[in-house]
C-alpha cells in the first residue's frame, strides 16, 4: 500500500527527494556524517521546497531539463587583452552546456571533412582536437585548437571548453561572440574562479581572496560601467528602455484591468515596435563599428588576376608583403599585412585575382579570396584603369553579391571601388562606368600603386563606408563593452520574436514576454528593475478602482 | 446523503493513509526521542496532547488545563473572514481540533466591500487555492450571480474568470461548510492578547472576557479590525467595518512583543436601491452564455440563472459637485494620512489625477438575488454622507436613486509582512501565523490564498511536521507571499498578472496540475478528486498523443484551416501542426469531426494551449530552471549580516531587517545589488565550509571516544536549531 502511493507520489516530486527527507532510515555514524553535510549544503532547515512541476508539460521537458540544469554557461578571453601580439589567446566556456555551445562553434577538421559536420559533436575529456572556429554564417573565424575537460575534472567542476585560437584580439573577439551567439553569456570578472569556489574545487583561503577580489572588480566594473553610460548611448539605451515600459504599461494594464481602459490602437502600436526595432538595429550598427575601433577592420583586395591588386598592398602598407610580378596569378594564397588607417587598426588582405582557372593551386587560391571576401569588413574592389570596366569585372562582382547573399550576412560589407593604375587610363572611359557601379560601390576611388598616389583618398573612403569618419560627430560616437553589447543582442533577438508573435498573430499577452526580455536587457545596461517601474507607469497612467 | 457518506468517510481516512509515508520517513530521526511512540499514539485520538508536553506551559497553564479539556487545541484561528475560513477549513481537514473564533458569527465569509470572486491574476490564486483543496473556488461556484471570462482573446495566461457573487448566499454557504466539520469548533470571541511561552513559542490566546485558550499554533487573520476605524466625511468611530466594532488591544500587544505595526487604507462606495434605479438607458452587462468555473471539481459546475449589471459613467456635473468639495474629503482635506491602494482609488482620486479625462466608467452591480442593494463599482469616496447621495444622482440612471448605505473608509493596523518567514509563521514567535489583511493584501482572494497556506502550516506545525513552502516560481500564491515576506510594502498588496514573472506557466488551466500533486501529499485532496484529477490528466495525455499521430489530407477541413489560418495546409499534416496554426482553435477540429467526444471543453483547452504554445511554454521553462538552480540556494536564517564587510551598508541593513531565505528573495529586496549578491554568495559558502570543518573534527573527537549514542544527539541539536 504504501509503496504504491509512494509511487504515486514520487514522480512530481523526484528532482529534489533529499530535500525532503533528509534524514535516512539507519542513522550510523558514516551515514549520519553525510547526511549532516548534505543537510547543510542543500537546506539550512527542514523545509519543504516546492518547486514548480506542471504534470502536462513533464513528458516534453525532461530531457530538456537535463540539459539546461546548472547556473547557465559562460564565456570569456581567459588570456590577457590589449598587450602586444600574443602567440595563442585561450577563450573559456563553462558550464552545463559548454559542450553544447562548442559544438556550434567548433568544427574539428577531422570529423568536418568525413560527415559534413553535422553530427554532434561528442569530445573525449582532455583529448586535444584541431579544428576551426566559425560564425553563425558558417564563415571560418579561426583555426583553433579545442580543449575539453569535462566534469568534474575541470577548473570550476563543470564542462570546460577551451579554445586555443590565434593570440589576436580581433581572432578572439570573434570567437567569444561566435560563442555568446551560440547561447553562452559573458562571464562576470571573476566568474569562472567563483564557481570554481562554489563548487568546490578551490580551498578556504583561496576562497577569500577572491572575496576581495570580486568585490573590488565589481566596483571597478560599476565605474566602468557608468563611464560607458555617458552621452549618446546611455541616452539611446534610456529612451530605448522607456519605450519599451511605455508600450509593456500599454499592454498589461489591458490585461489586468481590461473592462476599465479604452480598447488598444493595434497598428499605432505595431508602428512603435517597429520604430524601436529599427533604432535598436541602428544602436547595434554603430556598437559595432565601435567594435571595429577596438578590435580592427579587416579589408579585403579583390579583383581579376593581374589588376594590381598587390602593388596596391605594398604601396599601402610601405612594404615588400607580397610578391609583384607581371605575371597573371602570380598571388596564390591570402596575403596579409597590417596599416594603421587615421589611428584605426586594419589588416589587408590581398587575395588571389578570382578567375576561372584550372591550376589546383589557384583554384584554392580562388576560393580563399572569396572566403576572405565573406568575411571582411570592407571590401575593395581592383580594377585596371588601363582595361576598364570589362565583362569580366562584371561576373566577378556578381558572384561576390550573391555569394554574401546566401551566407546571408545581417549586414554586407560596404565595397569600394578602386581604379588602379592610374597614370595609364583613357580618361573619357572613366565618366561612365563611375556611374555604372555607383549602385554596387559606396565609393570609387583613383589610385596609382606606383607613384602611391590615391592610397590617402582610398584611407578616407574606407574610413567613411565604414562611418568612422575622422571628424568626431558626437551623436554617433559612443563606446561600448562586450558586456553592454551582448545585452543588445539580447534586446535585438527580443525584438525578432516579437516581431515574429506579431506576424504570426499570437495572442497580446505572448507580445509581453518579449517586450519585458527586451526591456530587461536594457536596464541591465543602465541597471535598474522593470517589473516596479511597469505597475507604476501602469497606476500613474491609467485610472483604475473600484 | 447516500453520496454525501462515502466523501465524509474517504475525507477522514485519506489524510491518515496518505501521511503515513511521511511518518515512515521522517520519524526515523526523532525515534529516539521517544516521540516516535508517542505521535501514533496520539493520532487516532483526534491529537490530544499529552500532559508532559504542556509542562513547559508554567502553572497558571497547567490548572486551567487539567480543569477543562476542550480549550485545549491543536490550531487556533483568530478571524472568520476569507483568510479564516480557508485557514480553519484547511487545519481541521487535516485533522487538528482547530478553533475559530470570530468577532461576529453571523458575518463568516462576508464580503463587505464588491461582491465578486476572480478577475485577473486574482482568478488564477482561486484556482490555484481550488487545486490544493480550498473552499473559495467552490463557494464561488456555488453562489454566483453572473460569470464572465476576460481576456478571452489576449492569451491563456491572462484569461481570467470573474464572478459576481450573492454575498448573503455566500455567507451562509460557507457558515454551513465551517459548521459541518467535526474537527472545527466555532466560538465568538475578541482576542485581545496572545500567549507566549518560554522559548518565544505561541501558548493560545487570550479574549477580551478573559478566556483563555491554548494551542501550539496560531493564526491571526484580523481584517481590517486590528484598532480599525471608520471615516464618512470628518466623522469617525472605532469599527471593524460599518456596523461591527473593531478589536481593540492586540496592535499593542504584538507591539509589545516586538512586532512592527503600521496603518493602511481602504474605503467601500455606496449602496444603492436597485428598484429605485432606472436602467433603461444604461448599458446591460450580460455574464457568458457558456459558463466557466473556479472549481476544478465538477461537483460544484451546476448552472444557475444569471443576473446582469449595468454600465454607467460620471459626468460633469459629477466632476463638478467633487471639485467643488475637494476640501471635504479626508485626502484633500488633510485629516487621513494612511495610504490607500493605487488600485481603487476614490472618485475624487481619480478626478483630481486624471483632469484631463471627462467622463470615468462606473458598474452598478447586484449584491444578491434576494437583497434590492446594488453596488457602485468605481464610485468610492469620502465625502461627507450629506453630499454622498447628491453626489450619486449625477450619474444617469441613478436620478431618483435611494441610497442604503453610505460609502466609507476604513483605516486599521498590519503587520509589514517581512515579519513573516514564506510559510506565513512570524519569525519572531514560533507558532504565530498571519494572514490576509494583516499581512497587507487587499481582497477575498489573496485572504484565501494566504488562509490556506497558514491553515495548513499550522495544522502541519502543531503536529511537528516540517511546514510548508511554495516557491515564487510555483504559482500565483508563492509569488504573493514572497512579494509579502520580501518586499517592504507600505500600501495595500493586490494581485496582478504583472507581478509574476513567468505568468505563461502559471496558468489557470494548469493550476491543478500544477498543485493538486501537492494538495494530495498534504492530505487535502481526497481519493475521489484525485481519481477525477488522474483521469483527467491521462485523457489530455491521451488525447495529445492522438493528434502527434492522425495525420489529414486535402478535404474541405484543410480548406477551412487555410482560410481561418491565412496558412497552407500540406498533405499528410497532423493535427497537432494543424492546431498549432494561427487561429485555429480545438472547435474547428470538432467542427470536422477530428476532435475527440470524451474531453470536456476545459481539457479541450487544456490540450490546445499545450500544443499551440508548446514552443513559447519550453522556453519560459528554461529560463526558469536556469534562474531556479541560482536563486533557490539556501541563507541561513541567522546571518549575521552588519559583519560583511564586504557588503554595502544599505544591503546590511537591508538584509538584516528582511532576513530573505533564499538568495533569490535576496536580490529582489529592493538596495540589494548583484555584486552583494555575489558577495553573500561566498561569504555563506566559505562560512558552510568552515562549518563543516569544525563539525567533522569536533564529530571524530567525540566519535573516538563516546559511543554511539552521544554522536547520535547532535543530530537532535541541528535539527531543533534549524527549524526555529
Amino acid at each position: 500500500m504504501a509503496s504504491s502511493l509512494i509511487r504515486l507520489l514520487l514522480p512530481w516530486r523526484q528532482p529534489k527527494p533529499h530535500h525532503l527527507f533528509p534524514f535516512s532510515l539507519n542513522p550510523t555514524k558514516t551515514s549520519f556524517l553525510f547526511h549532516l553535510r548534505r543537510c547543510q549544503a542543500s537546506t539550512s532547515s527542514p523545509k519543504r521546497l516546492i518547486l514548480t512541476q506542471d504534470e502536462r508539460s513533464k513528458g516534453s521537458l525532461s530531457t530538456e531539463r537535463e540539459a539546461i540544469v546548472g547556473s547557465g554557461t559562460i564565456a570569456a578571453i581567459v588570456t590577457s587583452l590589449g598587450g602586444g601580439p600574443a602567440a595563442v589567446g585561450i577563450v573559456r566556456i563553462s558550464g552545463p552546456t559548454a559542450v553544447a555551445v562548442a559544438g556550434q562553434v567548433f568544427r574539428p577538421v577531422k570529423r568536418w571533412k568525413e560527415e559534413g559536420g553535422c553530427v554532434a559533436w561528442r569530445p573525449k575529456s582532455h583529448f586535444v582536437e584541431y579544428g576551426y572556429v566559425l560564425d553563425n554564417d558558417g564563415n571560418v573565424i579561426d583555426e583553433v585548437l579545442a580543449v575539453p575537460m569535462l566534469a568534474p575534472r575541470s577548473y570550476t567542476r563543470e564542462d570546460v571548453v577551451e579554445l586555443q585560437c590565434h593570440g589576436n584580439d580581433v581572432c578572439l573577439h570573434r570567437v567569444l561572440r561566435a560563442c555568446l551567439e551560440a547561447g553562452a553569456t559573458l562571464a562576470e570578472p571573476g566568474e569562472f574562479t567563483l564557481r570554481a569556489f562554489l563548487n568546490g574545487r578551490l580551498d578556504l583561503s583561496q576562497a577569500e581572496n577572491i572575496a576581495r577580489l570580486i568585490s573590488a572588480k565589481s566596483a571597478a566594473a560599476a565605474d566602468s560601467a557608468l563611464a560607458g553610460i555617458q552621452g549618446g548611448f546611455s541616452s539611446l539605451v534610456k529612451s530605448l528602455k522607456i519605450q519599451c515600459i511605455e508600450l509593456l504599461t500599454e499592454l498589461e494594464a489591458r490585461l489586468d484591468f481590461e473592462d476599465e481602459l479604452p480598447p488598444l490602437c493595434l497598428p499605432s502600436l505595431i508602428d512603435k515596435i517597429s520604430v524601436m526595432r529599427h533604432d535598436l538595429q541602428d544602436a547595434l550598427d554603430t556598437a559595432n563599428y565601435d567594435k571595429l575601433l577596438q578590435s580592427g577592420l579587416q579589408i579585403a583586395i579583390i579583383g581579376r588576376p593581374n589588376v594590381g591588386k598587390s602593388s596596391l598592398l605594398n604601396a599601402w602598407s610601405k612594404s615588400e608583403r607580397a610578391i609583384v610580378t607581371e605575371i597573371a596569378g602570380t598571388t596564390r594564397d591570402v596575403v596579409e599585412a597590417n596599416v594603421s588607417i587615421h589611428g584605426i587598426p586594419a589588416m589587408l588582405l590581398d587575395t588571389a585575382g578570382i578567375r576561372e582557372t584550372d591550376d589546383i593551386v589557384e583554384k584554392i587560391g580562388v576560393k580563399r579570396s572569396e572566403a576572405a571576401a565573406l568575411a571582411a569588413d570592407v571590401i575593395i574592389m581592383a580594377i585596371s584603369a588601363v582595361d576598364g570596366w570589362s565583362e569580366g569585372d562584371a561576373k566577378l562582382i556578381e558572384h561576390i553579391v550573391t555569394s554574401q547573399k546566401s551566407a546571408n550576412q545581417a549586414m554586407t560589407a560596404p565595397m569600394i571601388l578602386v581604379i588602379n593604375k592610374d597614370d595609364c587610363k583613357p580618361k573619357d572611359l572613366l565618366v561612365s562606368f563611375e556611374e555604372i557601379c555607383s549602385g554596387l560601390f559606396k565609393k570609387v576611388v583613383r589610385t596609382c600603386a606606383l607613384t602611391g598616389a590615391g592610397i590617402s583618398e582610398l584611407e578616407k573612403a574606407v574610413l567613411e563606408v565604414r562611418g568612422l569618419e575622422p571628424i568626431s560627430s558626437a551623436g554617433r560616437k559612443w563606446t561600448v563593452n562586450q558586456r553592454q553589447f551582448e545585452q543588445l543582442l539580447r534586446a535585438q533577438e527580443a525584438f525578432f520574436r516579437l516581431h515574429t508573435s506579431i506576424e504570426e498573430q499570437l495572442p497580446m499577452d505572448f507580445w509581453t514576454i518579449d517586450l519585458r526580455e527586451a526591456a530587461l536587457a536594457l536596464s541591465q545596461i543602465s541597471g535598474d528593475d522593470i517589473s516596479e517601474e511597469v505597475l507604476t507607469s501602469i497606476f500613474s497612467k491609467f485610472c483604475i478602482g473600484k | 446523503m447516500a453520496s454525501a457518506t462515502p466523501r465524509l468517510l474517504s475525507f477522514l481516512f485519506t489524510p491518515l493513509r496518505l501521511t503515513y509515508p511521511i511518518h515512515a520517513i521522517r520519524t526515523s530521526h526523532r525515534s529516539r526521542t521517544l516521540s516516535f511512540l508517542s505521535f501514533n499514539l496520539r493520532r487516532p485520538n483526534g491529537r490530544l496532547r499529552t500532559v508532559s508536553s504542556f509542562a513547559s506551559n508554567g502553572t497558571n497553564g497547567m490548572e486551567r488545563m487539567g480543569q477543562k479539556d476542550e480549550e485545549r487545541y491543536d490550531v487556533i484561528v483568530v478571524g472568520g473572514g476569507h483568510a479564516g475560513c480557508e485557514a480553519a477549513l484547511a487545519s481541521a481537514r487535516l485533522g487538528a481540533r482547530t478553533l475559530l473564533l470570530t468577532l461576529n458569527l453571523d458575518r463568516i465569509a462576508w464580503q463587505p466591500c464588491n461582491p465578486a470572486v476572480g478577475g485577473p491574476a486574482k482568478s488564477q490564486l482561486v484556482h490555484e487555492v481550488d487545486a490544493l483543496g480550498g473552499e473559495i473556488g467552490k463557494m464561488a461556484d456555488r453562489c454566483y450571480l453572473q460569470k464572465r471570462v476576460l481576456n478571452l482573446s489576449k492569451g491563456p495566461a491572462v484569461r481570467a474568470l470573474r464572478a459576481q457573487t450573492d454575498k448573503r448566499e455566500y455567507a451562509m454557504e460557507m457558515k454551513k461548510v465551517v459548521e459541518s466539520n467535526s474537527n472545527l469548533f466555532i466560538r465568538e470571541a475578541m482576542v485581545t492578547e496572545v500567549l507566549i511561552g518560554k522559548n518565544d513559542n505561541i501558548q493560545g490566546v487570550r479574549t477580551f472576557f478573559g478566556m483563555d485558550f491554548f494551542a501550539p499554533s496560531v493564526v491571526l487573520t484580523t481584517g481590517t479590525f486590528m484598532s480599525g476605524k471608520i471615516w464618512v466625511g470628518r466623522a469617525s468611530m472605532p469599527a471593524g467595518r460599518a456596523g461591527e466594532s473593531a478589536s481593540l488591544g492586540l496592535t499593542e500587544n504584538l507591539q509589545s512583543l516586538g512586532f512592527e505595526t503600521d496603518r493602511l487604507k481602504t474605503g467601500t462606495p455606496a449602496r444603492v436601491d436597485c428598484r429605485s434605479v432606472d436602467f433603461s438607458g444604461l448599458e446591460p452587462q450580460y455574464g457568458d452564455e457558456e459558463v466557466s468555473w473556479f472549481s476544478f471539481d465538477p461537483e460544484c459546475h451546476i448552472e444557475r440563472e444569471q443576473m446582469c449589471c449595468y454600465l454607467t459613467r460620471t459626468t460633469s456635473e459629477t466632476h463638478k459637485l467633487i471639485r467643488d468639495n475637494l476640501n471635504e474629503t479626508p485626502t484633500y482635506g488633510g485629516w487621513v494620512d494612511a495610504k490607500g491602494p493605487r488600485y481603487c482609488p476614490s472618485i475624487e482620486d481619480k478626478i483630481v489625477r486624471f483632469r484631463d479625462k471627462e467622463s470615468h466608467q462606473i458598474f452598478l452591480e447586484p449584491e444578491g438575488r434576494t437583497v434590492p442593494e446594488l453596488y457602485v463599482q468605481g464610485f468610492s469616496t469620502g465625502l461627507p454622507e450629506r453630499l454622498q447621495l447628491a453626489l450619486l444622482r449625477t450619474l444617469p440612471g441613478l436620478e431618483n436613486c435611494v441610497m442604503l448605505r453610505p460609502a466609507y473608509a476604513v483605516e486599521y493596523d498590519f503587520l509589514p509582512a517581512y515579519q513573516c518567514s514564506r510559510s506565513l509563521m512570524t519569525k519572531k514567535i514560533e507558532g504565530l501565523f498571519f494572514s490576509g489583511q494583516i499581512n497587507g493584501t487587499t481582497g477575498y482572494e489573496e485572504a484565501a490564498a494566504q488562509g490556506i497556506i497558514s491553515g495548513i502550516n499550522a495544522a502541519r506545525h502543531s503536529e511537528g511536521k516540517p511546514v510548508i513552502v511554495l516557491e515564487r516560481e510555483s504559482s500565483y500564491i508563492g509569488t504573493l507571499i514572497d512579494d509579502l515576506v520580501t518586499k517592504d510594502l507600505r500600501e495595500p498588496y493586490r494581485m496582478l498578472t504583472s507581478r509574476s514573472e513567468h505568468r505563461l506557466l502559471l496558468r489557470a488551466d494548469n493550476a491543478d496540475s500544477r498543485l493538486t500533486p501537492l494538495g494530495r501529499e498534504i492530505g487535502l485532496i481526497d481519493d475521489r478528486r484525485w481519481d477525477l484529477y488522474q483521469s483527467k490528466q491521462l485523457r489530455i495525455k491521451e488525447e495529445k498523443e492522438r493528434l502527434k499521430n492522425v495525420r489529414v489530407s486535402g478535404g474541405e477541413f484543410a480548406a477551412e484551416v487555410a482560410t481561418v489560418s491565412g496558412q497552407p495546409v500540406r498533405d499528410h499534416t497532423t493535427l497537432e501542426s494543424i492546431l498549432k496554426k494561427p487561429h485555429v482553435q480545438y472547435k474547428l477540429l470538432d467542427k470536422h469531426g477530428f476532435g475527440n467526444e470524451n474531453l470536456s471543453k476545459c481539457e479541450k483547452d487544456c490540450v490546445e494551449i499545450d500544443i499551440k504554445y508548446a514552443g513559447f511554454i519550453m522556453r519560459q521553462q528554461s529560463h526558469l530552471q536556469q534562474i531556479v538552480n541560482q536563486e533557490h540556494k539556501r541563507l541561513p536564517e541567522d546571518l549575521d549580516y552588519y559583519s560583511m564587510t564586504t557588503l554595502s551598508h544599505e544591503s546590511r541593513e537591508k538584509l538584516s531587517k528582511v532576513r530573505p531565505q533564499t538568495i533569490g528573495q535576496a536580490s529582489r529586496i529592493g538596495g540589494v545589488s548583484p555584486a552583494d549578491i555575489t558577495a553573500l554568495l561566498i561569504w555563506v559558502e566559505s562560512n558552510r565550509r568552515k562549518a563543516n570543518q569544525r563539525t567533522q573534527q569536533e564529530l571524530l573527537r567525540s566519535g573516538a571516544t563516546d559511543n554511539h549514542m552521544a554522536a547520535s544527539s547532535p543530530t537532535d541539536s541541528v535539527v531543533q536549531a534549524t527549524a526555529i
